[in-house]
């Protein structure tokens, strides 16, 4: 069982919920996933409009926990406001921690990152950083308060899987008893089930599954590969050899001259 | 009185928050508002009072990733 923030939770896959092409199929991917945690924003509202309303109606049907984001906060005044206003309205201490350091590749503004984070868990907030793989943020990360980490494997929404597998895998080592989700650049299901046998806790995918030709199938392609991920790291893999080694007895073989 | 609503300057005769809601057509609970980079909970928005150029955000949720 995962545990997040003293929240057990049975799902090792969180849905973020952008780019689907229904708010119907948001909610059926989400339940035929067996989904428990979705990420969510705030963004702007028209005078006169309902699209805050239905999206609120749509999220309270799913019976899910609410992970409320700080996606395209560029500074960290942004960040705290907007962390702030998400407490407010979804009544959570949870905040997905984003601060973006550049516009093109999206990469988290890690020393941002650390401070927003100092700010928001002395008000009292339980943070989830999106973060690279480096060691030394993940430290001031987890000095600060954070008992989550949430690094990327690869940009936002590029579908490439595990541009670095050495430092993940270092990560890992590192950090043995911090609770690791995967978030960002995974593609396919696939890239899911490698995360998962290095040991990490969980992949937080959003554009792999709402942009898929069928997000439903997607997403239970998804949990169906963290699950397998998950069992075969728990059931203790071989390490690859540089040699073959026969699988059946040599010992007792006939000999036919 | 001139405010911001959303990064748009706007002409309003309310003087509190909850007026400026009803009267620009904000309505309903699902309303997250900040004003000057202060957030306004909903339990004080009717005596939240509106003052010249105050800056006000007013957020809904969204789909996020």
């Amino acid at each position: 069982m995962l545990s997040l923030y003293n929240q057990n939770i049975s799902s090792r896959l969180l849905l973020g919920t952008a780019q689907y092409p229904s708010p119907a199929i948001i909610a059926e991917a989400v339940r035929n996933s067996g989904v428990e945690i979705i990420t969510i924003s705030l963004r702007r509202e028209t005078a006169g409009g309902k699209q805050g309303e239905r999206f609120q109606e749509l999220i309270k049907t799913l019976n899910v926990h609410l992970l409320p984001n700080t996606a395209g906060c560029f500074s960290i005044k942004e960040a705290v406001i907007t962390a702030r206003l998400a407490r407010d309205l979804f009544n959570t201490k949870w905040i997905k921690l984003e601060i973006i350091g550049n516009q093109d590749t999206l990469q988290p503004h890690v020393f941002a990152l650390i401070e927003a984070a100092k700010i928001l868990i002395d008000e009292g907030y339980e943070v989830f950083p999106y973060t690279t793989d480096d060691l030394i943020v993940a430290e001031k990360l987890i000095d600060a308060g954070c008992k989550v980490l949430m690094p990327w494997c690869a940009p936002i929404g590029s579908a490439k899987g595990i541009r670095d597998i050495d430092g993940l895998r270092s990560m890992r080592a590192y950090f043995p008893d911090i609770p690791l989700i995967v978030d960002a650049g995974i593609g396919r299901p696939s890239h899911a089930v490698a995360i998962m046998e290095l040991g990490y806790d969980a992949i937080l995918l959003n554009t792999a599954v709402a942009k898929a030709g069928n997000p439903i199938q997607m997403a239970k392609a998804f949990a169906q590969a963290i699950n397998a991920g998950r069992l075969g790291f728990e059931a203790g893999m071989l390490e690859p050899r540089d040699v073959a080694v026969p699988s059946t007895p040599v010992i007792g073989r006939a000999v036919f001259s | 009185m001139h405010v911001y609503v959303n990064g748009r300057e706007q002409e309003i005769r309310a003087c509190f928050l909850a007026e400026l809601l009803t009267e620009l057509g904000f309505q309903g609970d699902w309303l997250a508002i900040a004003i000057n980079d202060e957030v306004i909970t909903a339990v004080e928005r009717e005596s939240y009072k509106i003052c010249e150029s105050d800056r006000i955000e007013i957020l809904s949720p969204m789909q996020g990733g």
